[in-house]
């Protein structure tokens, strides 16, 4: 079975700070990371290869840079890496697009499989957008997977209800954080992943002539404005005062 | 048909009417007719509502498709973007939407934004904003390029007022989905409490602060005497616990939430959780860390024990409503 997995790189939101006057996001000097819910792919990738043999490909778009987080996943248990390199700011039509086009010089395949979304954005595009380029089924928010030889089965989180769906290969699987714990490398593995090869493709020998559909012009900072009253004294005194306050915003009863 | 059409498509009829709303606006600046899509039975009734919450026109597609398949909806929804001419194309942000603009984004080579309640054209371009990193910092997205995918999610604008003399015709065409060779094999009802904590009024949350899961009580205590009669909580207590049930889960990946009133409480308020409740009317946090990050985002707290403070306030509050 080959499975190829994409990762993104992502800025590691809970070390970004807030610039006080603007409230802007400081995003220089944020150390980077692979986006939490792409290790859940991997992990349910290396799953399945325990079970069934095969190749895990995992598939990055990025800098140079990016390599070193490319070995963090080969050291869990994939098996090859593929850097794409493209400039920064790219949307997610250019991303899709590229990946489609290192998808289709990787070579034959049965799965890929995508974080839901990446926790940096949340936007949860790149897994429909891909599936949609190869024209292959998606199977979305998926919460288990289970791979058989000629399909795959797997139920996805819709909510409300949870959608027990089946497919051929090839198919697209987009995974929730609720699936698995993906494992930590031990230090062989994290020695061993020096020999695993990392390839590169230059994004621009992939698809020529790309351009963003959408831009991001601006980056604002968000104002929460409250009141951050607290009561640190007597319990009993901060329950009154709390209630009265309550009372004076006119949010009790009714 | 028109050219340069403002196309509207949910399969939750609340939300096509709240797009209606924004549709109508964006409609006036960028000189469009608002083209509401209805794929599936042909109901005749409901096209007629959306035409008097705003719709020029309702497409409906009669397809031959039971379950929905984002593979096939995104077939049918490109053929009737297609025949529409739409420029404009806004769709219903909940789970089925999302996956379905994303998909449609990439058979039509068009840009997408997600989940953006503030939409608005500037110096003639379309301009969609979204909250990035866990809420905080928000994406101002210029579309470049045409057509245009945005999804809206619930409660981000109002409804317009129902018209019942608004004039729109509706068309009706059968439209064959390339099918997709994926099944849906079961459809099964998630374990939910029917907590409904998007449409609460008033919501007490539960967080990691809570040592077992009987002690939820207190929470739902206090929730009652406030008739608000939800709880909610935090990632741990749905996802990882599973005291309560996933309809309950506040914060990025669970529900989005603005009640006049939110309570957290043992909630440490991790970025993730603050996302899901940051529009509420007045917060209140309850945790027995002085630097818990919740107080930063609260108007009130109190620095103390749940365990402590969660019955007295039950009771003060109690006294004080009579």
């Amino acid at each position: 079975m080959n499975i190829i997995v994409c990762a993104k790189q992502v800025v590691d939101v809970s070390e970004m700070k807030v610039d006080s006057s603007t409230k802007k996001p400081i995003l220089q000097g944020v150390p980077f990371k692979i986006s939490d819910i792409d290790k859940n792919a991997i992990e349910e990738a290396i799953k399945i290869k325990e079970e069934h043999g095969g190749k895990i490909t995992v598939l990055t778009i990025g800098k140079t840079d990016a390599k070193e987080r490319i070995k963090e996943l080969l050291a869990m248990g994939a098996d090859e890496g593929v850097l794409v390199t493209a400039p920064e700011n790219i949307d997610y039509h250019m991303t899709a697009s590229l990946l489609a086009g290192a998808v289709k010089k990787i070579g034959p395949y049965e799965m890929i499989l995508c974080g839901e979304a990446s926790v940096d954005m949340f936007s949860g595009q790149i897994g429909p957008r891909l599936a949609g380029l190869l024209n292959i089924p998606q199977i979305t928010y998926a919460q288990s997977v289970s791979a058989e030889k000629d399909k795959v089965t797997a139920e996805r989180n819709m909510g409300e209800t949870a959608v027990t769906t089946e497919s051929p290969y090839p198919v697209l699987i987009t995974v929730t954080k609720e699936i698995n714990e993906p494992r930590l490398p031990s230090l062989m593995q994290i020695l061993g992943a020096a020999n695993k090869p990392i390839n590169e493709m230059a994004g621009d020998s992939l698809v020529s002539g790309l351009k963003p559909m959408v831009e991001t012009v601006d980056l604002k900072g968000v104002s929460m404005e409250r009141k951050n009253i607290v009561y640190k004294d007597d319990i009993e005194e901060s329950v009154k005062q709390l209630v009265d306050s309550l009372a004076k915003e006119g949010v009790l009863g009714g | 048909m028109k050219q340069n059409m403002v196309l509207v498509y949910s399969d939750n009829k609340k939300l096509t009417i709240e797009m209606l709303s924004k549709a109508t606006e964006l409609g006036k600046e960028l000189k469009s007719k608002i083209v509401a899509v209805i794929i599936g039975k042909p109901d005749e009734n409901l096209a007629k509502e959306y035409i008097s919450y705003g719709a020029d026109q309702v497409f409906i597609a009669e397809t031959n498709l039971k379950d929905f398949k984002a593979e096939e909806y995104a077939d049918v929804l490109a053929k009737i973007v297609n025949e529409t001419k739409s420029e404009t194309i806004l769709i219903g942000s909940n789970k089925n939407g999302k996956e379905l603009s994303a998909r449609l984004g990439g058979i039509l080579n068009a840009g997408v934004v997600v989940d953006s309640s503030n939409i608005y054209v500037k110096n003639s371009k379309l301009i969609a904003e979204r909250v990035v990193y866990s809420g905080n910092a928000i994406a101002v997205e210029q579309f470049n390029s045409k057509p245009a995918i945005i999804t809206v999610p619930s409660k981000a604008f109002d409804p317009l007022k129902k018209d019942d003399s608004r004039k729109g015709e509706t068309t009706k065409k059968k439209i064959d989905a390339e099918k997709s060779k994926s099944k849906i094999l079961k459809v099964q009802e998630m374990k939910t409490e029917g907590a409904n904590v998007e449409d609460a009024e008033i919501i007490v949350s539960c967080g990691r602060g809570f040592k077992n899961k009987d002690d939820i009580k207190l929470a739902n205590n206090l929730a009652d005497v406030l008739k608000g009669k939800t709880v909610g909580c935090s990632r741990p207590i749905a996802a990882d616990l599973k005291w309560l049930s996933e309809d309950h889960w506040i914060g990025l990946s669970g529900h989005k939430v603005k009640p006049r009133l939110y309570i957290a409480t043992g909630i440490s308020g991790q970025i993730q959780h603050i996302a899901g409740m940051r529009d509420s009317g007045v917060i209140v946090a309850i945790n027995k860390d002085p630097d818990a990050l919740i107080f930063k985002s609260a108007d009130y707290g109190i620095v103390g024990d749940l365990y402590e403070i969660l019955p007295k306030l039950t009771q003060a509050v109690k006294d004080k409503m009579g």
